[in-house]
C-alpha cells in the first residue's frame, strides 16, 4: 500500500501548464485527429506550390472532367479527377486550402484584436462608453452572420480581400461580447484590487492583469470563428459573392461545378467534403480546447 | 408583467433604429457614385442623373435622408425596386410566403428528429448511440448546406428521380393564390395532385434548410437532458422503480424543453440565413433569392429594404421568444 502510494506520488509532481493541457487535450480523441488533420491541411497549404502534382489554373485540355484515378476512366495523373476546364482537382484544393485558411486566419485577427480592446473597455467603463459598444454589438448581432456580410459584400463588392474585411466585422460582436463577460468577472477579484490598489494604471490593469485571465474563452471563440470564417467565406464564394475565380477557393469551385452535377459528381463531391471536413475539424478542435483550457466551461459530456 | 414588457420593447427600439441606420447607411457606403453604379453607364443624362439623385432623396443633407428613410420605413414605403418599378414591400410581401413555408417545413422535420436525438444520447449517455448520434449532430452542424443540397439533388433527384430539382410546384398546376402559401392553397383548391406535387418539391429543401437547426437542438437537447437527469426528483422517480423511457419522457422532457424552445426561437435568424443559401440551389421563389438576385443586379432599394425587413422580423421574433419565455416563467419576468 505504501509503496503505490509512493510510486503515484512521484508521477504527481507539477507538471507546466503546457504539459497539463496537452494531456487533457489529447485525452479527446476526437480532439486529437482533428489536429493531425487540421496540421496535415495547414502543411499542404503552406507546401502546395511545391508538392501540388500540378499547377492550380493549368488546364489540361484533353483531359476535361477525367473522373478520379480509382475509377474505371481515371487517370494516374488526376488522382481527384479534373474539372471542366481539364484543371486537376487534388491541386486546386490545395492551393484553395491557402486561400481558406488564409482568410480565416486574417479575418480572426483583424476581428480578436479590436475585439478584445472594445469588450475590455466595455467592462471598464461601464458608464456611456460600455453601454454605447455593447448597442452597437447588439445591432450587428441582430442580423445573422451570413446576412451581414452578405450586406457587406453587397456594398463593397466581391473579392479576396472584401470578403476577408466582411468576416472580420461579422466577427467582431462575439469576441466583444465574451472579453467583456469574462473580464467583468475578473474585475472584482482580491487579483486586481490589489493591483489596482499598489498603482497600476487602467491599461496595464485591463493588457497585463486582467487580459491574460480572459484568454481561455477567446481561445476557444477564435478556433470557432475560424470555421464559420471558412464557412462563410465558402458560402459566399459559392453565391459568387466572395473570392472571384479563376481562384480556386473551395466556395467558388462549387459554385462553377453546379453545371456538371448530372455527369461529374466528383467535380462537385471533392470541393465540398474538404469543407465540411476542415469546418468539422474545427469545430472538434474548439470543443477540445474548451475542456481542456477552461474546465468550468466544461460540457456535461 | 406589463413593466417586464415595456423593458422588453425597450431595449428592442435602439436596435431597431440602429438597423434602420444600418440599412440606410449601405447605399452611401457604395464605392464611387450610387447613381452611377447603379446605373452601369459612363455617361448619364446631366437631368435624368438629377432626376435619379431626387428620386433616391441624395441631393438632401444627410441627417434630413436618413429621417426620411426612418419615416418612409415605418409607413412600410422602402421604395421602388429599380428593376421591376414596384415598391419593394410589396415585391417583399409576394415572395415572403415561399420562404415562411420552406421555413415552416424545415422546423417541422428540425424539431422532431433533434429533439429525439438529443433525448436518446442522453439517454444513452457514452454508448455507442450517444457517440454516434452526437458525431451526426456535430457533423450537421458543420455542414456547408448549399454542397449538401447539391449532394441531395444528384442522389435523389438525379440518380433516382424521386424529387423534383427545383422549384416550388410543376408548372402544370395553375393554383389560385390565396395565402401564398402554397400547401394551404392547393388543399384550399382541393387538388390532392397538386398538393402532393408541392409536398415533392418541398422536402429535399426542407431537409437542407433544416440541418443546422436540427444539429443545434439535438445538441442543447442532451445537454438540457443531462442537466435535468441529475436532480433529485429524477433519483427518486428511478427509486420507485420507473422505466428509463418514462422517467424521460414524463418527467425530464417538460423540464429540460426551456433552453430547447428558446434555441427553437433563435434559429429564426439561422433560419433567414440558410433561405439564401438553399433558395438559390433549388430555384425558390423566396426573399433569399430575391436578395442575391438584387445584389447581382446592383438594386440598392431591394438590397437596403430586404436587409431591414430581414433583421426587423429576426428581432420581433427574438421579442416575441423573449417574452413568451417570460410568461412561461415567472423567475424570468421578475428578474431585474
Amino acid at each position: 500500500m505504501a509503496e503505490i502510494i509512493k510510486t503515484v506520488a512521484t508521477d504527481l509532481g507539477h507538471p507546466t501548464p503546457l504539459r497539463e493541457f496537452w494531456s487533457a487535450y489529447s485525452a479527446n480523441k476526437g480532439a486529437l485527429i482533428a489536429l493531425v488533420y487540421l496540421v496535415l491541411l495547414a502543411a499542404a497549404a503552406i507546401l502546395a506550390p511545391w508538392i501540388a502534382p500540378h499547377s492550380s489554373s493549368e488546364q489540361f485540355r484533353d483531359f476535361m472532367l477525367t473522373p478520379p484515378s480509382w475509377l474505371a476512366d481515371g487517370h494516374a495523373r488526376f488522382v481527384l479527377g479534373t474539372d471542366e476546364l481539364g484543371r486537376d482537382i487534388l491541386s486546386r484544393l490545395m492551393n484553395g486550402a491557402r486561400l481558406s485558411l488564409t482568410i480565416g486566419l486574417i479575418s480572426v485577427i483583424v476581428s480578436l484584436i479590436p475585439g478584445i480592446v472594445l469588450g475590455l473597455l466595455a467592462a471598464f467603463y461601464p458608464g456611456w462608453l460600455g453601454t454605447t459598444i455593447m448597442r452597437l454589438m447588439d445591432i450587428m448581432l441582430a442580423l445573422p452572420s451570413l446576412l451581414l456580410a452578405i450586406a457587406i459584400v453587397a456594398v463593397l463588392g466581391p473579392g479576396l480581400q472584401n470578403t476577408m474585411l466582411a468576416l472580420a466585422v461579422v466577427g467582431l460582436p462575439s469576441y466583444v461580447r465574451l472579453a467583456r463577460a469574462a473580464a467583468m468577472t475578473e474585475l472584482h477579484k482580491d487579483y486586481v484590487i490589489a493591483a489596482q490598489l499598489s498603482g497600476a494604471g487602467k491599461l496595464r490593469l485591463m493588457f497585463n492583469t486582467v487580459l491574460p485571465n480572459c484568454l481561455a474563452p477567446l481561445i476557444v471563440q477564435a478556433t470557432l470563428g475560424f470555421s464559420s470564417a471558412i464557412l462563410d467565406t465558402a458560402a459566399l464564394g459559392f453565391l459568387g459573392l466572395g473570392v472571384q475565380p479563376p481562384l480556386p477557393e473551395w466556395g467558388t469551385m462549387l459554385a462553377a461545378a453546379r453545371d456538371y452535377i448530372e455527369r461529374a459528381w466528383w467535380v462537385v463531391t471533392m470541393p465540398g467534403i474538404t469543407i465540411l471536413i476542415t469546418v468539422l475539424a474545427l469545430n472538434l478542435m474548439g470543443d477540445g480546447l474548451r475542456d481542456a483550457l477552461d474546465p468550468k466551461l466544461k460540457r456535461l459530456a | 408583467m406589463i413593466r417586464f414588457l415595456l423593458r422588453r420593447i425597450g431595449v428592442v427600439i435602439p436596435t431597431f433604429l440602429g438597423i434602420t441606420l444600418l440599412s440606410f447607411s449601405l447605399i452611401h457606403m457604395i464605392p464611387g457614385d450610387p447613381i452611377l453604379v447603379m446605373m452601369g453607364e459612363r455617361h448619364i443624362d446631366p437631368e435624368f442623373y438629377k432626376l435619379a439623385m431626387h428620386n433616391l432623396g441624395l441631393d438632401q443633407p444627410l441627417y434630413l435622408q436618413y429621417w426620411h428613410y426612418l419615416v418612409n420605413a415605418l409607413h412600410g414605403n422602402l421604395g421602388l425596386s429599380v428593376r421591376s418599378q414596384v415598391p419593394v414591400m410589396q415585391e417583399f410581401l409576394a415572395l415572403f410566403p415561399a420562404t415562411v413555408e420552406l421555413s415552416f417545413c424545415a422546423m417541422l422535420f428540425a424539431v422532431p428528429v433533434g429533439l429525439a436525438a438529443g433525448m436518446i444520447a442522453a439517454m444513452r449517455r457514452g454508448k455507442v448511440a450517444d457517440h454516434g448520434v452526437m458525431g451526426i449532430a456535430l457533423t450537421g452542424y458543420s455542414m456547408p448546406i448549399f454542397w449538401w443540397g447539391l449532394m441531395l439533388i444528384m442522389l435523389f433527384s438525379v440518380k433516382l428521380g424521386w424529387t423534383p430539382v427545383s422549384g416550388r410546384i410543376d408548372l402544370l398546376y395553375d393554383i389560385q393564390p390565396v395565402t401564398g402559401l402554397l400547401l394551404v392553397d392547393s388543399l384550399l383548391a382541393h387538388d390532392m395532385d397538386a398538393f402532393k406535387s408541392v409536398v415533392m418539391h418541398l422536402i429535399l429543401p426542407s431537409i437542407v434548410l433544416g440541418t443546422i437547426p436540427m444539429a443545434v437542438i439535438a445538441r442543447m437537447t442532451r445537454s438540457a437532458m443531462l442537466e435535468v437527469l441529475r436532480e433529485d426528483y429524477i433519483r427518486t422517480a428511478r427509486a420507485k422503480g420507473l422505466s428509463m423511457a418514462r422517467i424521460v419522457l414524463i418527467h425530464a422532457l417538460r423540464n429540460a424543453l426551456m433552453p430547447v424552445v428558446t434555441v427553437i426561437g433563435l434559429q429564426v435568424g439561422t433560419l433567414l440565413a440558410g433561405a439564401v443559401l438553399t433558395e438559390s440551389i433549388f430555384s425558390w421563389p423566396g426573399v433569399g433569392s430575391w436578395l442575391i438576385n438584387a445584389i447581382g443586379a446592383r438594386d440598392y432599394p431591394v438590397v437596403q429594404g430586404g436587409i431591414l425587413l430581414i433583421a426587423t422580423l429576426i428581432i420581433l421574433v427574438n421579442l416575441l421568444v423573449d417574452i413568451l419565455y417570460g410568461v412561461i416563467n415567472p423567475r424570468i419576468r421578475h428578474a431585474r
